[in-house]
């Protein structure tokens, strides 16, 4: 199986290490990934805020970069949904039929990291040890758009001497929503308190999503309030092997 | 068809959408009050929804019967008109807001009557028609108890179904005591704060006006185009009163509210209750047919009301906002709306359902200070109104297809384009070069370290000032993911 890494724009320039980290799992289980560098963005940031012809070429790009894969492979629920839900709504609004084709051809083969593991390899212990207290908060994109359901909890069960606790009114949404939380930044920041209130209750030590930017928005607000609970990409926990004889 | 600029969605013109939220936000008495209704009226609804195994199947259903009937509206229409007035009624036709508020005016004034009752009916908030009639020295007396409770505090409603959600029961004692006098009976002395309490003086001070009314105004939760039966569904037991003991009866109802047969309504009377007060079954469900000789009102008037509706159906994405049935489950489980209230939406319609729809019935294109343009930007987009949503309407997608409207409207309408606008074009062209997006990466982490103290960006100035007055940002690490593939993994390949 040729498996591409598609990082996304904001992990790439943001959280290397959750890139790092999906290669540490996958190269674990015995697979190899490629990361195309013809790669950039799936265009989320513009088709949410309202810009679509300027994702068009960012939708072709994609298209082609991965037309050779049989699996991509991205650590971002939001972006993986952006791909599989809008790429054939922007191509079939502004593309020509051959783009419709291509991204018809590759929507299919794209996987959320989580999904890519319980789905197509089966697997739910990819070998990790993190003998810390982690909560997890389901993404909406995670939860609603991709329906994810339990899986990233699967494997989180699965890792050695972790703690898992849960998070207090988990399915609410955090309040980040890209753009919004700079035009209804108010709005946000209340929708963040409740949720910073809601991990600081759990004890944890870690907060773990499926989504690295609603991860940094929350992470930011625990930051600010002097909170030294740390905030983790999911995929940093499955590679994790702390003290474990490897 | 009216120009949208010139419809009447009241109350568009107050702050927008942001300004209004962050007034909003500073009231913790309202943000109590919400937080304890929505999330009382979500575990109801979660619960007795999850009891029928069919309630996907009903919601599929209902999503079906709605789109085949805007799809043929104009058949359906004709068809309830012919229905109403085979059993006795009379149909009139308004195009906007304004033609609707003269018909049911010349309605009431025919009769001699200067003093109308009222079923709780959104459509007739949408047209101000209270107002209209005000200024007609008509007064309509709301019976529904939100109702009242809004009429008697000169307030606005801020959600469909439960229009006092902002009010705590020790406002509303208060308000009881202060203002039912000016309005009729007033509340017994010594009145507490106990609902029951409340209750029972509301029924007082309403049970006057149910008995001298001559004539009633309602809205409609649904039509049938086959019998000509028109449907109020409520919870009091006002609505009844109304329905039955005036001798005019006026009903407006959106054009969206036709269904084409009495069978269909099996549907939406399992997914309506449950949606939207939690109840297996709501109290109170009447329906009549033109008019019957000596039972109930003798004359029957039914306004069908445009204002908007025509356009929205034509637009393939937009127009699945009309299958609304006005349960206000999005409302009830909406962040946003949770943290901000109703009157921040500047309309009727509030929370997701009115980031939708009300841009779409005043247009987004026209005058930009409405507001209504800034409406679908008020989300998220977290998906949960769409869950939620009995006729499976997808919040999220209108949304974002909104949005997209919307800069399309002000890149068309502004002679120089928005900052925004200028930002995006540059953000593309950088996203669709792996080498300049490589650059922008460096600059970033040169500029966004040196900004940052111990790994952190704090406050910083500028439009991104909304963002950092609360987070904290991480500084961007000093080798993005390509670099260091490049670096450590290219040669492995």
């Amino acid at each position: 199986m040729r498996i591409a890494l598609f990082i996304t724009c904001f992990n790439d320039t943001m959280f290397p290490g959750t890139g790092r980290a999906v290669v540490t799992v996958l190269e674990r289980l015995g697979h190899t990934v490629d990361f195309p560098q013809e790669q950039t963005c799936c265009g989320q940031m513009h088709f949410n805020t309202g810009y679509r012809p300027d994702a068009v070429p960012l939708v072709s790009r994609f298209a082609r970069t991965f037309a050779e894969y049989d699996a991509v492979v991205t650590p971002s629920a939001s972006c993986a949904g952006m791909v599989r839900d809008n790429h054939p709504v922007l191509a079939e609004q502004y593309g020509h039929t051959e783009l419709q084709w291509q991204v018809a051809e590759v929507v299919p083969r794209v996987h959320e990291f989580t999904e890519f593991l319980t789905d197509v390899l089966g697997v739910t212990d990819v070998g990790a040890r993190f003998p810390h207290r982690v909560t997890y908060h389901p993404t909406c994109h995670s939860l609603r758009g991709l329906r994810l359901g339990d899986r990233p909890l699967q494997l989180l069960s699965g890792v050695k001497d972790i703690e898992l606790v849960d998070l207090p009114a988990a399915d609410a949404c955090c309040g980040f929503g890209g753009t919004f939380a700079v035009k209804n930044a108010e709005t946000s920041a209340a929708m963040l308190a409740d949720k910073t209130d809601g991990v600081l209750s759990t004890g944890a030590e870690v907060l773990c999503a499926a989504d690295n930017s609603c991860l940094m928005h929350i992470g930011g607000g625990l930051s600010r309030q002097g909170s030294p609970v740390r905030t983790m990409h999911l995929a940093e926990i499955l590679a994790a092997t702390e003290g474990a004889a490897r | 068809m009216s120009n949208p600029g010139d419809r009447g969605v009241v109350w568009l013109g107050s702050p927008s959408f942001p300004d209004a939220a962050r007034e909003a936000l500073k009231n913790t008495q309202l943000r109590a009050n919400l937080r304890r209704a929505t999330s009382t009226i979500r575990d109801k609804r979660l619960a007795v929804a999850s009891e029928l195994d069919d309630w996907e199947a009903l919601r599929e259903s209902a999503a079906a019967i709605k789109k085949r009937t805007s799809r043929h509206l104009d058949r359906y229409l004709v068809q309830l008109e012919q229905s109403v007035t085979a059993a006795g009624g009379t149909v009139h036709w308004a195009a906007d807001a304004a033609e609707a508020n003269r018909i049911v005016t010349d309605l009431v004034r025919a009769t001699g009557e200067q003093e109308v009752v009222k079923v709780k009916s959104m459509v007739t908030q949408e047209i101000g028609l209270n107002e209209h009639l005000a200024e007609a020295g008509i007064t309509a007396y709301e019976t529904d108890l939100a109702e009242l409770i809004v009429q008697l505090g000169d307030d606005r409603p801020s959600h469909i179904l439960v229009p006092a959600i902002h009010r705590n029961r020790t406002e509303i004692r208060d308000l009881f005591t202060a203002r039912m006098g000016e309005w009729g009976q007033p509340a017994p002395d010594g009145l507490g704060d106990d609902p029951a309490e409340l209750a029972e003086a509301a029924r007082l001070h309403l049970r006057e006006k149910f008995l001298t009314a001559k004539v009633a105004v309602s809205g409609a939760n649904f039509a049938m185009a086959d019998t000509g039966t028109v449907v109020v569904v409520e919870s009091e037991g006002n609505g009844r009163m109304c329905l039955t003991l005036p001798q005019t009866l006026i009903t407006v109802m959106g054009i969206e509210k036709v269904v084409p047969t009495w069978s269909d309504l099996e549907v939406f009377l399992q997914l309506l209750p449950r949606s939207s007060t939690g109840e297996r079954m709501n109290p109170y469900t009447s329906t009549w047919t033109g008019t019957t000789d000596g039972d109930g009102p003798q004359d029957f008037h039914l306004v069908l009301l445009d204002n908007g509706r025509s356009d929205t159906l034509a637009d393939t994405v937009g127009r699945q906002a009309l299958a609304c049935i006005r349960c206000s489950a999005c409302l009830n489980v909406c962040p946003v709306f949770e943290r901000t209230g109703g009157h921040a939406y500047g309309s009727v319609y509030p929370g997701p359902i009115g980031a939708v729809l009300t841009p779409q019935l005043v247009g987004v294109d026209g005058d930009i200070k409405s507001g209504a343009a800034l409406l679908p930007f008020a989300s998220t987009l977290c998906g949960a109104c769409y869950d939620a949503c009995p006729v499976k309407i997808n919040i999220p997608e209108v949304l974002a297809h909104l949005r997209a409207e919307v800069v399309e409207a002000k890149r068309t309408s502004e002679r120089l384009p928005t900052a925004e606008a200028v930002a995006m074009k540059a953000a593309a062209r950088v996203l669709d070069s792996p080498q300049l997006l490589a650059a922008a990466q460096k600059a970033a982490s040169l500029g966004g370290r040196a900004l940052a103290r111990r790994g952190r960006i704090g406050r910083l100035p500028g439009p991104l000032h909304g963002w950092s007055d609360t987070r904290d940002t991480p500084a961007p690490p000093a080798e993005s993911f390509r670099t260091w593939w490049r670096k450590n993994k290219e040669g492995e390949r």
